[in-house]
Parts: C-alpha cells; sequence; structure tokens
C-alpha cells in the first residue's frame, strides 16, 4: 500500500456556462519516502492535483487514500486536521503572513495543532533551516529565500510525512533556488516524502521519478535514473 | 488556540490599522458614553428629589381643597376652612401635629433691600409637621398665634436677600408695608419643591388681618404619630372631612397625600423617563455595531489570504470565526470601556454644572459593558462567519 493512492480522480471547475476539467481520471501512487517531480505544460492540472494531495481541495470524481484512509469527501474541519498533522506545504510566492514574525509563522500550524509548547519546536525548524538568527524578522525583512526557508520551516513544524512544494524556486534566482533543492535533498534524505511542481528541468533533475502532465492527464511517468536516493541537487 | 494568545492577536490587528479601529469603536464610544451619562442624570435627578421629599419627613399628610387624582388637575372644587380643621382636631385619632396654612406672595423690605418671598400663615404645629428645626431663635408660639402678632420667622434665603446672611434677631422686616419682628431663623433645606428656604413664616391669625382677604385655608399639614399609621389618619382624616363636608366618596371636594406615594410617583416617572431616553441612547450603540459589522466585512475582504494561509497550515472554520469574532468583540468592548470612562467625566463634570449630583449606578456600567460585548459578537457574527466558510483555495489563489 502506498502513502498516496489517487485514484481516477476527475475534478471539473464550473466558470459560469463553461466546465473546464482540470483532472481527467489521474491515477497515481507515491510511495512513503520517494522524491518526485510533477512537470508539464501551464494549465495541465499541476497545482490542482496538488491541491488534492494535500486535502486543499476535494475531488469531483474518485477517491484518494492517504496512508489507507479515504479522504476524499472528509469535511472541511477534518481535512484541515489532515493538513496540519500530516502535510507542508510551500508556495511559489511564499504565502507568510506579512505582519507576523518569522516565529510566528512557524508556530502557526502548531497553533492551530493545540499544541501546548510552540516557541521550542518553531524555533527548533527555525535553526534546521539555517534561520535561527532571523525568528524575530518579519517577512519583508527578509530576502526571497530566507522567506522561503520560513515557510519550509513552517511545513516541517508539525513533523509531516509529506512536503508538497508548488514551484518552490519560482520566484527565486538560480543560486537561492539551489539552496532550497539541496535543502529538500536533506528533507527527503530524512525520509519526507516530497512533491514537487516545477517547471525547471535542473529541479526535476535532482529527484528520482518525474510525473508529466498534459491536459488534465499523466502523458509519463518515469523513474529518473540521474536522481540519486537523497537527491542530488548538492 | 489558547484564549490569551488570540487576544493578544486579535489586539495586535486593531493596532495595526489604529485610526481605523478607533473611528470603527466611535460609534460604540458615543452610544456607551450617552447611556451613562443619560443614567446618571436620571438617577441623580430621582435621588436628589427622593431626598428633599424625605427631608420633609415621611409621616406628612396634606390635605389639599378640591377633589382630583394624583398630581393633576383639580376635578371638582373645593375649599378647606378653620372649621375643618378645628373638626380634625378633635375628630381625626393619632395625628401629632396638624397645621393649617395659608399662603400668599408678598415683597419683604428691610431697609432699602426688598426681596419677594412667599408668606406662611400658620400655627405652632408646622414646624414639626414640615419637619423643620430652628437654626436661630425660635418659632411662633401659641399666644403670639392668639395675639395676632406680628412675628416672623424667616428661611435662610431671606436671611441672606435682606440682611446679607447675618442672622438679625430683634429687627422689624416689612412684608407689604407691615412692620413684622424677626424671631427665628428656619434651617437651611438646601432647595426643594418650592424652596422651603424662601419663606416667612408668621401665625396664621395675623396673615389672614393683614395679608390675606378670605377666610379659606390653602392646606392642612398633618404629621401621622408614626409612619406605620399614615394610612390609618388617612383614612380617618377622610371620615372627618365627609363629615364636615357633606360629602360622599364620590363626591369628595379635597384630595389627600402623602409621601409614600408621592416617591413612588417620583420615582417611576423619573424611572420612566430615564429608560426613555437611555433607550434612545442605545440606539446609537446599535448604530455603533453597524458600523463594526461594516469595517469587519473589509477586513474580512482584506485579509482573505491571511485565511487561506491560516486555513492551508490547519486552521478549522471555527479558528477563523473565533479569530475574527474575538476582534470585532474586542473592537466593540474597548470601545465600550473608552465609552465608560467618558461617560464617567462627562456624568461627573455635568454634576457640578446641573445643579444636583449626578449619580452613575454600577447597574449601567454594567450594563454598558456587557450590551457593548454583545454588539461585538452580534454584528461580528455574519462577516466572521462569511471569513470560515471561505474555500482555502479561493483564498490562496485571491490576489
Ligand atoms: N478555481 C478554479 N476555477 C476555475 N478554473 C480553474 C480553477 N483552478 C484551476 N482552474 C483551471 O484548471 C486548469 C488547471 O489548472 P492548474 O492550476 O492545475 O494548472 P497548472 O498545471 O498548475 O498550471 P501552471 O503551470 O500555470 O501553474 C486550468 O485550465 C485552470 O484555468
Ligand atoms: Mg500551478
Amino acid at each position: 500500500m502506498a502513502l498516496i493512492e489517487v485514484r481516477d480522480i476527475h475534478k471539473v471547475y464550473h466558470m459560469g456556462e463553461v466546465e473546464v476539467r482540470a483532472l481527467q481520471g489521474v491515477t497515481l501512487d507515491i510511495e512513503g519516502g520517494d522524491y518526485v517531480a510533477i512537470m508539464g505544460p501551464s494549465g495541465s492540472g499541476k497545482s490542482t492535483l496538488m491541491n488534492l494531495i494535500g486535502c486543499l481541495d476535494t475531488p469531483t470524481e474518485g477517491s484518494y487514500l492517504l496512508d489507507g484512509e479515504d479522504v476524499s469527501h472528509l469535511s472541511p474541519d477534518r481535512l484541515a486536521a489532515v493538513r496540519n498533522r500530516q502535510i507542508g506545504f510551500v508556495f511559489q510566492q511564499f504565502n507568510l503572513l506579512p505582519r507576523a514574525s518569522a516565529l510566528q509563522n512557524v508556530e502557526l500550524p502548531l497553533v492551530y495543532g493545540g499544541a501546548g509548547n510552540t516557541r521550542e519546536p518553531a524555533m527548533r525548524s527555525l535553526e534546521r533551516v539555517g534561520l535561527g538568527d532571523r525568528a524575530h524578522h518579519r517577512p519583508r525583512e527578509l530576502s526571497g529565500g530566507e522567506q522561503q526557508r520560513v515557510a519550509i520551516a513552517r511545513a516541517l513544524v508539525n513533523n509531516p510525512n509529506i512536503v508538497l512544494a508548488d514551484e518552490p524556486t519560482g520566484n527565486l534566482d538560480t543560486r537561492t533556488g539551489e539552496e532550497i533543492l539541496v535543502l529538500f535533498d536533506e528533507l527527503n534524505a530524512d525520509g519526507i516524502t516530497m512533491v514537487v511542481v516545477t517547471h525547471d528541468a535542473r529541479v526535476a533533475g535532482g529527484t528520482r521519478r518525474i510525473v508529466r502532465f498534459v491536459d488534465g492527464n499523466i502523458d509519463t511517468d518515469q523513474i529518473n535514473h540521474q536522481g540519486a536516493p537523497g537527491g542530488n541537487h548538492a | 488556540m489558547n484564549l490569551l494568545e488570540a487576544l493578544r492577536a486579535a489586539y495586535a490587528s486593531l493596532m495595526a490599522n489604529k485610526s481605523r479601529s478607533l473611528l470603527t469603536m466611535l460609534g460604540v464610544i458615543i452610544g456607551v458614553a450617552a447611556v451613562l451619562v443619560v443614567v446618571a442624570i436620571g438617577e441623580g435627578l430621582k435621588a436628589d428629589t427622593l431626598d428633599r421629599i424625605r427631608s420633609l419627613g415621611t409621616n406628612l399628610i396634606m390635605v389639599f381643597p378640591g377633589a382630583g387624582r394624583g398630581f393633576g388637575p383639580t376635578t371638582r372644587p373645593g375649599r378647606l376652612t378653620e372649621e375643618d380643621v378645628a373638626a380634625l382636631r378633635s375628630g381625626a385619632r393619632q395625628i401629632s401635629a396638624i397645621a393649617p396654612v395659608v399662603q400668599t406672595s408678598v415683597t419683604a423690605k428691610y431697609r432699602n433691600l426688598t426681596h419677594s418671598t412667599q408668606v406662611v400663615g400658620t400655627n405652632t404645629d408646622w414646624a414639626h409637621a414640615m419637619a423643620f428645626e430652628i437654626a436661630e431663635g425660635r418659632f411662633l408660639s401659641d399666644s403670639e398665634v392668639r395675639a395676632r402678632s406680628r412675628v416672623a420667622v424667616i428661611g435662610t434665603e431671606v436671611m441672606t436677600e435682606l440682611f446679607y446672611g447675618r442672622a438679625l434677631l430683634g429687627e422689624f422686616i416689612r412684608l407689604n408695608g407691615v412692620p413684622f419682628e424677626v424671631i427665628g431663623i428656619l434651617e437651611e433645606k438646601g432647595g426643594g419643591w418650592g424652596n422651603p428656604d424662601n419663606q416667612i413664616v408668621i401665625p396664621m391669625s395675623t396673615a389672614r388681618q393683614r395679608l390675606v382677604g378670605n377666610a379659606n385655608v390653602s392646606r392642612i399639614y398633618i404629621s401621622a404619630a408614626s409612619e406605620g399609621v399614615v394610612p390609618d389618619v388617612i383614612e380617618s382624616v377622610k371620615q372627618v372631612l365627609r363629615r364636615t363636608h357633606r360629602v360622599t366618596e364620590m363626591t369628595e371636594d379635597f384630595r389627600i397625600r402623602d409621601q409614600t406615594e408621592f416617591l413612588a410617583t417620583i420615582s417611576e416617572t423619573t424611572g420612566q423617563l430615564t429608560m426613555f431616553v437611555g433607550g434612545i441612547a442605545l440606539v446609537s450603540l446599535l448604530v455603533g455595531g453597524v458600523g463594526i459589522m461594516n469595517i469587519m466585512l473589509v477586513s474580512v475582504a482584506e485579509r482573505t489570504r491571511e485565511i487561506g494561509i491560516r486555513k492551508a497550515v490547519g486552521a478549522r472554520r471555527r479558528d477563523i470565526l473565533a479569530q475574527f469574532l474575538i476582534e470585532s468583540t474586542l473592537l466593540s468592548v474597548i470601545g465600550g470601556l473608552i465609552g465608560i470612562a467618558i461617560g464617567f467625566s462627562v456624568s461627573r463634570a455635568l454634576g457640578g454644572t446641573l445643579g444636583w449630583q449626578t449619580v452613575v449606578p454600577m447597574w449601567s456600567v454594567v450594563a454598558a459593558f456587557l450590551f457593548s460585548g454583545a454588539v461585538g459578537v452580534f454584528f461580528g457574527w455574519y462577516p466572521a462567519r462569511t471569513a470560515a466558510m471561505l474555500d482555502p483555495i479561493e483564498c490562496l489563489r485571491y490576489e
């Protein structure tokens, strides 16, 4: 049994009269500890799939088993709990709360998870991404790369088994992007299942499996033989 | 999320937009302050009035000529005479004083100073019935009443106006040109119905001979032996007067008032007035609530992305609901507290200028506080619920 089991999933958006079929019968298994890149042209459904895997959204049709549990029809609050415990998100736009400090941003999942002590785990998570000395800075006082690290620290703070990253290097220059990817390699080496949406062949090159989307469906799904276990972005 | 943390976050969020938060609170601030001030004025007036009435003594029973309901106009004319007083003196039981009064306006003159005032012609029981102490000198004596002596006991205001405040016993003042010797000064009551400090008390016989033309009595003051027997005394006074006036209960041509009735009427009417005006002030609190709702809706729209982020990392609907509800409630409660502070200071400032002390009762403070909190919850509910129901993906896509 795979950690992520997506079975014949459809997602249809209604824009007034127009129906947009964002996903059209996607079936995909991802084993725990895998390192997967999802590629494909714009509008092919990559983000839609990521939102479903991340329990931010539910499919129009089909089923999704996360760690053996069917989460395709859970209530919004149950989904929130699943996201909180099992999944970490990294977005292209970082998505930090602008008025909160780095530390407070990282504390957020702990707060909603009902943790008694939020400060120390958040601090440890920041240190893990190398930002222990930036804890009290606000996002706008940090560089893009640092903001993305804070977002990664936030994704990690509840010890999720899955980290989903939707174009995490899209807003970063090459060098900073590479630092983020090295961090991803480390997380994967620690056993975290990584799924990364990217347009960048170099990002995909360091992963172990590359899934290509076209028009709401999987076009190709290949093992990446260059991608050594634990990744090779370094 | 623990409450203290949530409060701190809500506070920080309000402080991030200080002037907007303050303007939003303004409606609640004004509403709460208005309620407090209105109630303070009303309650102060009530307390003041009740005090003054009580200072007359709660044993006091007043008989007026003419029938009438409550304190309204006379519905059937009538008159009271010395014969009625004599009949009451012999017929009514359990009374400790009975003082008929004739009253008229006069101009009092001392040397070149004049002062308009009321002259009260009565007998020696008057001071007891009206619960007046004599500050200087003495009150009228029986022999002076019998002899129609030209003696006067004056109120403190008269003393101030004619003697520059010195108690000049033994001096003569002229009432409508007739000389009277000042034999006593009444204690100061500090204002009240018909201003008790501005009157001159003389023997009734003298007043009738010199100042008042007719043989009628303006009213009769009766003091019951104790507060407990007031109803009995009233009943027996009625019996006596019906007999002497040859009337029945239906055709009565006099009316009897006592202080308990007076007290009840006064508290009731001022209470109703306070409630009414306070209710109008409450409306402005509601308007303040609408302002809060408006701003909270704006705030939810502005923070759509923040809501999306919070949901993505695990906030449930009730977490978001609580967040916005706490913010709106904090907004209105802070507004309420500021309103209470302003209401207090305005009430105090008014107390110095109105002529009676304002009283801010504890219940009005508690009610204003609770009501402002309720306004925040009530008007914050819809925006908070809107925020809680938002779809996380829509929020994250929102620019
Ligand atoms: N909320 C939505 N409402 C309507 N249509 C949507 C919505 N979200 C996505 N779509 C549509 O679904 C399709 C797939 O979108 P998706 O965001 O998954 O593409 P993508 O592969 O992530 O593209 P990109 O590389 O540009 O990010 C697109 O045609 C998009 O317009
Ligand atoms: Mg996308």
